[in-house]
């Protein structure tokens, strides 16, 4: 047994023991302080989210793995980097959001600390060295999420997709947590480093019981990544949500979704990489051809970047699918890539809108170019991107993908993976051409907030900047990844 | 020259200019043109000293760049130029000037973006012509397609939206089948330099795979038959300008690919496949020009005469098997700059009478000589070298492919041949019919002749027309030694 921590032995879990008290910290300033909490609580957020990164830059980074608590709790390179990613970009999120909010009447406490939690769900799972810790970082995430999606309490349709969301989620954490069950049954350890000895050397064929778990296992894994065909939920829940709800849901849970994936699959159940892979390929490809399909047909912008997540969470999974180094890192790279567009995308349809429009039809696009170059030209460049093309960021993404995959020997996936992106273009070039090619009619003019516009075009710059000069994070994703 | 990175000063600056003249926008409109046309004469100016710097007695790269771009991937910032970029990298920096010019006062909306537009385009096209690193030149090579998208999408005709989608779709298409047979490549190689793509020992069932990847990618931008349909609508609907670059630099993107890529990295797949890129190019000579014949719409009529002409750059570049040699390819080169040079002034005068008469329809023309003598010389002079007649550029592309093909084999060159008189028939006809005659309606009656500006660009391309008709030693000076080792690498077989 390990020796009682300290409150040194504690520091790689600073991220977390940050995030609880945040949470509590921006609950009860919420609750004592009254009218001016409108005003107090978004910056406090923000605030003790950069005080947490900073603190985990200095006294929380790892050099190497580091177990706690009897080795349910793992910190490494690559979750620290993680975790400072899901900082960042839930603190951007937040950014994007609070005017949308303010306008709405939603701008309360409560938000703020149920994405607290969320975030601190995702630090969890980023975290996790065995099964039980997973699973509850899953939980807490989902949870969160869940009251998240309903927070817009008079809107009928957030109501109607936050029940979906729950049910469905719930079904899902069932079958993740059934899995779990067998694998645990089969291997006699929750822990995943016990896990990998135990399914070592398996190969394609484990025992039934073990095949079984894995089943449930990827089944829980493909819901929560919203891939084909677990993804129903995926759509309904992006339209429906409050914007800022959507943005954030786009975000820093997928970099909990790799990390669901990478710990459980890549780490904990290696050995039988052969079988999940299988299982990974089907779900990985049926999402790259129905999310890029199903977009193509959409009316609605939010429901429109619902399927195209799908699509790219099949990329996403396709470097899974490799099985390789290199696969993994494609994946992470793509994942970041991808949150990153997403942010822009998403930032676009919440700052687009104002009071009483809702910038979520692709008709509310129209000449959106003449009404605000800016947002227009900001939304240009991530749906480039999201179509992987040069000179932006999500090109990098695919093209590492489809490498791994030849690599490790799936050449028909990259023929595959090559002819699916091309059908993503077209309707990526539809959101171009409303805001470009049409005339604005009367829409109305969306609100100028500088301080959010500048962040949002920080944030392009990022998605340009990373597209001519990859190279630092494609070293950073090298490096953290064993 | 190479000292101070002169290739990335022409690639950037365009760029560089282009931002800024975004920057000064619509409210500065007349600062704005003069530093983009500023902008694109020292870039022209610029590759002129390329061109005089340039040693024409080897076949090495040179003004060559290479710094460390992506190290994980081992892509390199690769820049150089050979016998065979330089004149296109020149005819780029050349066209942007005339497109400017014949825009300045034309375009109605977004004017500053329209600029922009042009420029950043030209940069992105003399980064296509001048990478060395295979990622690099993909980088620029699908990067272009955004400005053109925008060109076409924003200043374009009625059916605009549909046009701009088919072809950024078709030509996406193609170039991401090439991005595979790239990848393939680089992990074999182990880098994304071409020199090394091109030294790396394949068997032949990988470049027979290889070849098809380029030749999908290639086969569109050019366009080859059948896969050219994108082109007409793309024509039709674009700008003057979007038309001008189109048909001037960026179909001329395909040949230079063949040439660069597939003859040398698949040189035994090509072998084998000859035929068949000789038989589309035979079909496309004739069977376009036949369709050339029945248009109604002058772009339209353009157009296909485009990818007629196109079918004997491929011709030449795949006749260097059947023993056309470097006559072929030097051939396929020289009809390449003649017809940017050609093309271009044919849609710039027809933007001449759209700009009066909004119409494009030959119908709606007739006696324009007339009314505006001036703009029918200049409009004869261009037709007689689109037709391919002695004296202008147009004949001596033409002639040495001919020549080529009768090395090659009497047939091919029979077929060939057949061009001298489907070209002059629906070229001289476009021109019976839209310039000479009595005037046929009240909008001819009253247009007026060319202006100052339409007068210098169309002079200007007159000009570069009749000397490298007259004189065309100067660019086959420039590329022999290229040639003669393009020719030395195609025929050598990769084959153990």
């Amino acid at each position: 047994m390990t020796p009682t921590p300290t409150l040194a032995s504690l520091a790689p879990a600073l991220p977390e023991i940050w995030l609880t008290v945040a949470a509590c910290i921006v609950l009860l300033t919420d609750a004592f302080a009254g009218r001016s909490a409108r005003r107090i609580t978004p910056t406090l957020t923000l605030l003790l989210l950069a005080l947490g990164a900073a603190a985990i830059l200095v006294w929380g980074q790892v050099d190497q793995r580091v177990d706690l608590f009897s080795g349910m709790y793992t910190a490494d390179p690559l979750a620290t980097v993680l975790k400072l990613l899901s900082f960042l970009f839930t603190a951007v999120a937040l950014l994007y959001s609070r005017h949308w909010l303010e306008a709405r009447g939603l701008l309360k406490g409560e938000y703020y600390v149920l994405v607290l939690t969320a975030l601190l769900g995702i630090c969890v799972m980023v975290s996790a060295g065995s099964l039980l810790t997973l699973y509850i970082g899953v939980e807490l995430l989902a949870l969160s999420l869940y009251a998240l999606v309903a927070f817009d309490r008079d809107s009928g349709i957030a109501a109607e997709s936050a029940m979906k969301y729950f049910v469905l989620g719930a079904i899902a954490s069932g079958c993740l947590l059934y899995g779990m069950s067998l694998v645990y049954g089969m291997t006699g350890s929750l822990l995943l480093g016990e896990i990998a000895v135990a399914v070592q050397g398996q190969g394609v064929a484990p025992s039934l019981g073990l095949m079984m778990g894995l089943v449930f296992v990827v089944v829980g894994v493909a819901f929560k990544f919203g891939a084909v065909p677990f993804h129903m939920w995926v759509p309904d829940v992006y339209h429906g949500a409050p914007s800022p709800t959507t943005l954030f849901i786009a975000s820093a849970p997928k970099i909990a979704s790799f990390a669901l994936a990478y710990r459980l699959l890549a780490e904990g159940l290696a050995g039988v990489e052969p079988a999940w892979g299988q299982m990974i390929t089907i779900v990985a490809v049926l999402s790259a051809l129905i999310g890029n399909l199903i977009a193509i047909a959409q009316t609605n912008l939010k429901r429109m970047l619902a399927y195209s997540a799908i699509g790219n969470v099949g990329f996403i999974l396709l470097g899974f699918v490799a099985g390789t180094e290199r696969g993994y890192e494609a994946a992470l790279f793509y994942t970041i890539a991808y949150v990153i567009m997403a942010l822009g995308s998403f930032g676009v349809i919440v700052l687009a809108g104002r009071r009483g429009f809702e910038a979520d039809e692709l008709d509310h696009y129209k000449g959106l170019h003449s009404r605000d170059p800016l947002l227009a030209v900001l939304m240009m460049v991530m749906m480039f991107s999201t179509a992987g093309i040069p000179p932006f960021v999500g090109f990098w993404a695919k093209l590492q993908i489809f490498e791994a995959l030849w690599a490790s020997g799936h050449a028909p996936l990259v023929v595959f993976g090559a002819a699916v992106s091309v059908i993503g273009v077209f309707y990526y070039l539809r959101v171009v051409k409303l805001m470009y090619f049409d005339a604005p009619g009367d829409l109305p003019v969306p609100e100028r907030h500088t301080g959010v516009r500048f962040t949002l075009a920080i944030n392009a710059a990022a998605v340009v900047a990373l597209g001519l000069f990859p190279q630092a994070l494609l070293e950073l994703c090298q490096r953290v990844l064993p | 020259m190479a000292d101070f990175g002169l290739l990335s000063v022409l690639i950037w600056l365009p760029i560089v200019g282009g931002l800024l003249v975004l920057a000064l926008g619509d409210a500065r409109i007349a600062l704005a043109r003069w530093v983009a046309l500023g902008t694109a004469v020292a870039a022209f100016a610029l590759s002129v000293s390329l061109w005089t710097g340039f040693d024409a007695g080897t076949a090495a790269f040179q003004s060559v760049e290479r710094l460390q771009w992506i190290p994980a991937f081992n892509a390199t910032y690769h820049l150089g130029v050979d016998g065979i970029s330089l004149p296109l990298v020149l005819l780029t920096t050349f066209t942007t000037v005339p497109v400017l010019i014949a825009a300045w006062t034309v375009i109605e909306k977004r004017q500053a973006q329209f600029f922009a537009a042009f420029l950043i385009l030209e940069g992105l096209m003399v980064g296509v012509f001048t990478a060395l690193d295979a990622l690099l030149f993909y980088f620029f090579w699908e990067a272009m397609l955004i400005p053109m998208f925008l060109i076409i999408g924003i200043w374009g005709g009625p059916r605009r939206v549909y046009a701009t989608i088919k072809f950024f779709l078709y030509t996406f298409l193609g170039s991401v089948f090439m991005l595979v047979a790239l990848i393939y490549m680089y992990l074999k190689a182990g880098s994304y330099d071409i020199a090394d793509f091109h030294a790396l020992p394949l068997t032949y069932t990988e470049q027979f795979w290889i070849f098809l990847a380029f030749f999908a990618a290639f086969a569109v931008k050019i366009p080859m038959f059948p896969v050219h349909t994108w082109l007409p609508d793309a024509h039709v609907e674009a700008p003057t300008g979007g038309s001008v670059v189109l048909a001037a630099v960026m179909l001329k993107m395909g040949g230079y690919g063949f040439l660069r890529l597939s003859l040398p990295i698949t040189p035994d797949a090509a072998r084998e496949l000859d035929l068949l890129m000789i038989v589309l190019s035979l079909i496309a000579v004739v069977y376009i020009g036949f369709i050339a014949l029945v248009q109604t719409d002058m772009k339209k009529l353009i157009a296909y005469s485009s990818i007629a002409h196109m079918g004997f750059v491929t011709l030449g570049c795949f006749l260097v098997f059947g023993g056309g040699g470097g006559l072929g390819i030097d051939g396929a080169m020289v009809q390449m700059i003649s017809h940017g040079l050609v093309s271009g002034a044919m849609f710039l005068c027809v933007g001449v009478l759209y700009d009066r008469l909004h119409s494009r329809e030959i119908s709606s023309y007739g006696g324009v000589i007339n009314r505006m003598p001036v703009f029918g010389a200049f409009f004869v002079l261009f037709a007689m070298a689109n037709a391919g007649l002695p004296g202008t550029s147009g004949f001596v592309g033409e002639f040495l492919v001919i020549l080529a093909a009768f090395k090659a084999s009497f047939w091919y060159a029979l077929i060939a041949g057949t061009t001298l008189v489907l070209g002059a028939a629906y070229t001289l006809w476009l021109v019976k019919r839209v310039v000479f005659g009595p005037v046929a309606n009240e909008g001819v009656a009253a247009l007026e002749d060319l202006n100052g500006r339409e007068f210098f660009v169309l002079g200007l391309l007159a000009a570069a027309v009749l000397l490298l008709g007259v004189w065309p030693a100067p660019l086959l000076e420039v590329m022999q030694e290229s040639v003669r080792h393009l020719v030395e690498q195609a025929t050598a077989s990769k084959l153990p």
